[in-house]
């Protein structure tokens, strides 16, 4: 890959968000790196979807900046989201349409021709074992192709970061564990940078990069293990229940 | 962004709106049925009722059914514009919004490529409503057909572009009933589009008014006069100008900085 490992994927740096005077982040700094994954940890309410919608730019916020690969997400939207995967946590497909169509239009929402469409959808079908139900309606689909589809489509215009919004939540054992193991493959083999939002603790492991919002604050960031010792803890599950009260 | 960007987006979108709109076939079917009940039923009940004098675009006397129909094209419009709109709170409800929101075209272009969307799949009706009104002995020149089509294109973008500033007002499908009640019936009978104006004045001098400040009332004349192969500028700009303040609305109400989105959790 060209891409060196140390690039600045995700820059976010004294970002607040308040929806009215509740303050849903308060002063948010973190950066994640080309290649890297990092869990985004938290209870309801603690602050992940209002972050992830802000690195989105579904929310804007008035103070702090957030960059993607250098790109300020104000100032230059189109470069940043360029560069950017995404699975939101409610399904955004359109039931109505088959899985190729689905994928056409998200490929020519993001610029790309009819032919560069098809080569890449092709790809990223046989990727995620889907090839076959190309033609097929979303709706016919269950759940975890839904969600694999969804990865697929967020892979298609080959982004360098790829951002997850509870991506696994529904889905049986095996489903996730597929999904998660693949997600890790993508940093490894293509250097593409991973923000998983999950409150799914068992995802994850002693050696994850770890961020752990709470009430809006971040109130932990390390790896696992790190945390782990720094907290005196026996295990990852004890260390979140520690931190924020959330349950496994 | 390069310019094929641009035109790849609006293919999406505009064969998205296409997709969806052959899919839903009793949309296709209603949007055709709705305003032949009014050629078919209405007019035949009002042409004793209602004598309609020598008016422009009109060089004579015309039956109830040839002035109603380009109110008719005007409901057709007007209908297809408020079915984007609920689509768009659909989408917004059921998340699919956010594939066009998070997209990297510039999000004003993407409205307006929907907007442009929307205003296209409602003139496959419209012509298609022409054409079986001709069977009613609605006959306007070939080439009102030819003029019509930027008319209505127009009207169209209009009434999208108010249907895209609701969308982003309405938090709940459930409340689109109330756009019913309180936009769409009453933009459409205080209209021109089932009675002349000068009717209307000779009922009642403030209802005259409001009809007359109605932009739909221009939206009609607009279609009415390019039917019969004229212009009506007066009817143009207002059309224009309207359209052009409410997508402007719609577009900054879209904005994540500075729209009504922001202030939703």
């Amino acid at each position: 890959m060209n891409t060196p490992m140390t690039e600045l994927a995700v820059n976010v740096q004294n970002t607040s968000y308040y929806y009215g005077r509740d303050c849903a982040l308060n002063n948010i700094n973190f950066t994640l790196k080309s290649g890297q994954f990092l869990a985004l940890l938290g209870a309801n309410g603690a602050g992940k979807t209002t972050l992830f919608s802000l690195l989105t730019r579904l929310l804007q916020s008035p103070s702090g900046s957030i960059e993607l690969f250098g790109h300020h997400l104000q100032a230059s939207p189109g470069k940043a989201l360029q560069q950017m995967g995404i699975v939101f946590q409610q399904s955004t497909l359109d039931l109505d349409l088959t899985v190729a169509q689905n994928l056409a239009y998200h490929g020519a929402l993001h610029g790309l021709s009819s032919r560069k469409t098809k080569q890449r959808m092709a790809v990223e079908l046989q990727r995620f074992d889907l090839s076959n139900r190309a033609g097929d309606k979303v709706r016919e689909l269950n759940g975890g192709h839904r969600r694999r589809l969804e990865i697929a489509r967020a892979l298609l215009h080959s982004p360098r970061l790829l951002l997850l919004d509870e991506a696994t939540v529904g889905l049986d054992i095996e489903t996730r564990q597929n999904i998660n193991k693949h997600i890790r493959q993508l940093c490894i083999d293509e250097n593409i940078a991973v923000l998983w939002t999950t409150h799914l603790i068992e995802e994850l492991g002693p050696g994850d990069d770890i961020l752990i919002l709470n009430q809006g604050d971040i109130i932990a960031r390390g790896s696992g293990q790190q945390l782990m010792e720094q907290h005196h803890v026996p295990d990852m599950t004890t260390l979140v229940i520690q931190l924020t009260g959330l349950q496994p | 962004m390069r310019m094929s960007a641009y035109i790849n987006g609006f293919r999406g979108v505009l064969l998205r709106e296409l997709l969806r709109f052959i899919h839903q076939r009793s949309r296709l079917l209603a949007s055709l049925v709705r305003p032949l009940l009014w050629l078919v039923v209405f007019a035949a009940g009002f042409r004793a009722a209602l004598g309609i004098a020598i008016i422009p675009p009109y060089e004579t006397y015309i039956t109830y059914e040839v002035y109603i129909v380009p109110g008719l094209v005007g409901i057709i419009v007007l209908f297809n514009a408020m079915q984007s709109s609920l689509s768009m709170v659909y989408d917004r409800e059921m998340g699919s919004m956010r594939v066009l929101l998070t997209s990297p075209l510039p999000r004003a272009y993407l409205l307006i490529c929907k907007l442009l969307s929307g205003a296209l799949t409602s003139l496959f009706q419209v012509f298609g409503f022409l054409l079986i009104a001709r069977l009613f002995n609605v006959n306007p020149p070939l080439f009102g057909y030819l003029w019509v089509l930027p008319a209505t294109l127009l009207g169209a973008l209009m009434l999208g572009a108010l249907g895209l500033l609701l969308s982003s007002l309405i938090r709940q499908l459930e409340n689109f009933a109330g756009v019913m009640n309180f936009v769409v019936f009453p933009m459409f009978f205080l209209s021109s589009a089932l009675y002349p104006l000068w009717k209307m004045r000779e009922a009642n001098e403030l209802i005259y008014y409001i009809c007359a400040a109605n932009p739909f009332t221009h939206a009609v004349e607009l279609i009415r006069f390019a039917l019969y192969a004229q212009f009506n500028a007066q009817a143009f700009w207002i059309t224009t100008i309207t359209a052009l303040i409410l997508t402007g609305t719609a577009i900054i109400s879209y904005d994540p900085g500075r729209g009504l989105l922001q202030r939703k959790r």
